[in-house]
């Protein structure tokens, strides 16, 4: 029972690392008043970017550069519609995700000719697992042990990242100037701007920072997660990640939490699939699934605590002109 | 800035053209950059949509669908609100029009099961689009995060649904079994072959019909009603909207419900007119490329058929393209959906600020 308990975390950590960096990326963009309906597409085309850069050149590092760059240059376009031409922040995330579903398949065929897939990547073009120090050593310690060894050793650096950038975003966001200047801007930009501080340059660097988080889920995704890309491999991450951005109420360790939960419901639904329990028989692997969406949409609804955005969310800012 | 020295024309035509054509232009940029010839790969677009009877039916069988989620974003946008949740809706229309001719197909003629399927379309969609129009309107949940997460319920539901309880005993297919044919939209080309009229085989049916049919009806329901005048109220100016004693949850939920109900009937269409079963993901991405249709035609819905035509020609033509350039995928169609939805949505202030300003220098001078 401990050990299957073990196994399902384990899994849970490895199920939630993308969602934990689309999410922290939201953050950023959202707080700082962009809706990030693009998580989706900027995941997609990163994963793509990744496993086409380090099949090419062998290496998962280079793949990783080319999937932040592509998902940083996806967060810019964003931030040229959005902050540059006022434009609307839904649908400028709906036209990203669309473009990257089209544009990473057609690219795929027609550079790898693989049915819209990347070359299985093996060896120094995927990230792979890293042992802790000591972990073959204590693994025969009770309880400690499997903690340390199965739960806690074994996973590729992405994933300790994904756990790190929570308290480095924590810090960020709460302890810098340029977080409490890109809450302001989320909250109150007129006052920013009369503080002398340009809002659309802290809003472009606050995508930036997104972007480069979205690469990094991709890249996992791709390189890490799996041997390659797939078609349409975000399946939705994206969405869920904004769910639980949501969930935590744009702060990070709620977001961390949320990200964890909807993870390890990931995790149930696998082991739930065809088991029966007693007394109320088999639950349907879609239920289970389902789950983030519903609980995200009772909390909108107020009915379990309430979810208050930034106050300037979705809002373009213009300059008043005297 | 003044709208009312701009010529009509400029904000009708020229600027949705500059912003179609910009999208064309980025979409031949990467076809080059793939290494094909963008005019050449046009030629083999149009000739594939619009150069046999064939194609312009499989052109109009997709438009069909585009019109119906076109229509659907737009009532809602006319109200200020983004449905972004027409995947959902359309998905569980179907389910509603599946289950009225798997429930009659035995027992009923066309006739009573033709309106009852087209009711249960109306009936589920709006049913998927109510719970996301009450939170708003009556809740204050973004109705955007709300309409996404029911597209995710949506599916699950119906993969539920079909693999559970709907699917074919015996079969490992995930489709319900075939209607008979007593529940099948008639194709058009079967309509128009008795009177002489040859139109070539394709799955056109007669959810086309409706769909125009639609198109009317949203035009006299938000240009020539009460409901409609309360409606753009809402959209243009909420404060005032309620100023003015509009009760503006009503509004919301009432156009959220006939948004709902539009998106449904591309169950219609696919299920009743072009599966005869209940199936998977037959929703295709109809919802979202509504959004672009709807951004296209300025929501009005003339401009709704015609930028529904112009994406169905796309995927018609996008499969031709794909047979005869192997190197360009299907999907190409679906990047030019995107770029049509940057341009002419995101960065429709791009042209239209400057252009709108030359007009009017030009109007002062």
């Amino acid at each position: 029972m401990f050990e299957t308990l073990i196994l399902m975390l384990d899994a849970t950590m490895r199920v939630s690392t993308p969602l934990i960096f689309a999410a922290l990326a939201g953050l950023y963009s959202e707080r700082a008043g962009i809706v990030d309906i693009g998580l989706e597409g900027k995941i997609l085309g990163s994963a793509f970017a990744a496993a086409a850069g380090a099949a090419v050149f062998g290496s998962a590092w280079i793949g990783l550069f080319f999937g932040i760059m592509a998902s940083v240059s996806l967060a810019m376009v964003h931030g040229f519609a959005c902050i540059t031409h006022r434009g609307d922040h839904i649908v400028s995330g709906v036209a990203i995700n669309t473009i990257v579903a089209g544009l990473t398949v057609t690219l795929s065929m027609n550079w790898f000719g693989m049915g819209g897939q990347t070359p299985t990547l093996s060896g120094d073009s995927r990230f792979l697992s890293v042992t802790l120090p000591f972990a073959d050593a204590l693994a025969n310690v009770p309880v400690i042990g499997l903690i340390y060894s199965e739960l806690l050793s074994g996973h590729n650096i992405l994933v300790y990242l994904a756990f790190a950038m929570v308290p480095v975003t924590y810090w960020v966001i709460y302890k810098t100037r340029f977080g409490l200047r890109l809450r302001a801007v989320g909250e109150n930009p007129h006052a920013v701007d009369t503080a002398g501080i340009s809002v659309a340059f802290i809003r472009y660097r606050a995508l930036i920072v997104c972007g480069i988080l979205c690469g990094l889920a991709g890249a996992y995704l791709s390189t890490a997660h799996n041997a390659g890309f797939l078609k349409d491999m975000s399946a939705g991450k994206g969405y869920m990640a904004l769910a639980a951005l949501i969930f935590g109420k744009w702060r990070p360790v709620p977001v961390l939490l949320a990200c964890l939960l909807f993870g390890f419901l990931d995790a149930v639904a696998i082991r739930m699939q065809g088991v029966v329990i007693p007394g109320i028989g088999e639950v349907p692997v879609q239920a289970i699934e389902v789950l983030p969406y519903v609980l995200t949409v009772l909390l909108l609804a107020g009915f379990i605590g309430k979810a208050i955005g930034p106050k300037a969310i979705g809002r373009p800012y213009v300059k008043e002109r005297a | 800035m003044s709208q009312a020295k701009v010529p009509a024309w400029v904000n009708i035509a020229l600027i949705p053209f500059l912003n179609i054509m910009l999208a064309f232009v980025v979409s031949g940029l990467i076809i080059l950059a793939i290494g094909e010839d963008p005019i050449e790969a046009a030629g083999y677009l149009i000739y594939g949509a619009f150069g046999y009877d064939e194609g312009v039916g499989y052109t109009l069988y997709y438009a069909t669908n585009l019109i119906f989620t076109g229509l659907a974003v737009s009532v809602a946008f006319k109200g200020g609100l983004f449905n972004i949740g027409g995947e959902g809706q359309a998905y569980i229309g179907g389910l509603g029009v599946g289950l009225v001719c798997l429930a009659l197909d035995h027992t009923m003629p066309f006739y009573i099961i033709a309106p009852l399927a087209i009711l249960g379309a109306a009936a589920f969609g709006a049913a998927w689009a109510y719970v996301p129009a009450y939170l708003q309107a009556r809740r204050g949940s973004h109705i955007v995060i709300t309409t996404i997460m029911f597209n995710f319920i949506a599916s699950s539901l119906m993969v539920y649904l079909i693999v559970n309880w709907l699917k074919e005993d015996g079969r490992m297919a995930p489709n319900s079994r075939t209607f008979e044919e007593n529940a099948w939209m008639p194709y058009l080309h079967e309509l128009f072959s008795p009177l002489g009229i040859d139109i070539g085989d394709s799955p056109l049916n007669v959810a086309f019909i409706i769909a125009l049919v639609c198109c009317v009806f949203v035009w006299g329901l938000i240009w020539h009603t009460r409901w409609g005048y309360q409606l753009r109220t809402l959209g243009t100016n909420p404060t005032a909207a309620k100023y003015a004693g509009i009760d503006t949850a009503k509004v919301t939920i009432w156009a959220m419900l006939i948004s709902g109900g539009l998106a449904g009937f591309v169950g219609i269409n696919e299920i009743m007119g072009v599966n005869h079963s209940l199936l998977l993901n037959f929703t295709a991405g109809y919802g979202f490329a509504g959004i672009a249709v709807a951004l296209m035609g300025r929501n009005h819905p003339i401009g709704i058929i015609l930028a529904a035509i112009l994406f169905g020609a796309l995927y018609q033509g996008g499969s031709e393209l794909a047979f005869e350039i192997p190197t360009i995928t299907p999907e190409i169609v679906i990047v030019i959906q995107g770029l049509v939805i940057l341009f002419s949505g995101a960065l429709e202030h791009m042209f239209k600020d400057r252009i709108e300003g030359f007009f009017i220098r030009r109007a002062v001078a």
